[in-house]
């Protein structure tokens, strides 16, 4: 097996180890989000001390999904690359113009429930899908 | 930019996904640049010039705009 050959080989496996590695981080954040959240009121009986060291644990763990995300996109190709970034433009831009609509409509007393940030995530997440979807269609 | 790659791979018997893999990138980039509907950037271009042994010119044509 020539140099170049096994080097060809090491990308696909560069992505996937990338993406395994994002994967695990995600979760972990995910985790340390739900004992953030649901730990003073179940786990410690709200100590303070417990709340604000699961809350550091989550932002350190925030930390490292963000560094996983960034090399997972560094492992992409040209036009994956491409692909993320259009989407992340497109949901920057629905989400600040939209949620600021919708911060909006919570001031002037045009919804019933207040706005929460967790409705914001929703339409983030849903938006970054729906994009990657059209554009890896469209480029298939 | 029209490009030569689909006839380049076919002289060659390769699939979309060998030349992918020499050029370290996946099918769905190989295929869109075949289609026209991705330009590839520079260095990506001059990888496949170097594996072809051609110049980038011989590989991609600009297109003058209509």
């Amino acid at each position: 097996m020539n140099k170049a050959h096994s080097r060809n080989r090491g990308w696909p496996a560069k992505v996937r180890r990338q993406t395994v590695k994002l994967g695990y981080w995600t979760l972990a954040w995910l985790l340390t989000m739900a004992i953030a959240n649901f730990g003073p009121k179940f786990l410690w009986e709200q100590n303070e001390f417990l709340t604000v060291a699961a809350i550091a644990l989550n932002l350190l763990v925030g930390i490292g999904m963000i560094v996983a995300n960034k090399d997972h996109f560094r492992s992409l190709d040209e036009l994956q690359q491409k692909i993320q970034l259009e989407a992340m433009g497109v949901t920057l831009g629905v989400v600040l113009v939209v949620g600021l609509a919708y911060s909006n409509l919570d001031i002037a007393n045009f919804i019933s429930f207040d706005a929460e940030i967790s409705h914001l995530v929703i339409l983030m997440s849903l938006t970054y899908l729906a994009t990657l979807i059209t554009l890896n269609r469209k480029m298939r | 930019m029209k490009n030569r790659l689909k006839v380049l791979r076919a002289e060659r018997d390769w699939t979309q996904a060998q030349l992918a893999e020499k050029l370290e990138v996946s099918r769905q980039t190989i295929n869109a640049i075949e289609k026209g509907k991705f330009d590839p950037s520079l260095p990506l271009a001059f990888r496949a010039a170097r594996l072809f042994g051609l110049t980038i010119e011989d590989i991609f044509q600009d297109q003058e705009p209509a």
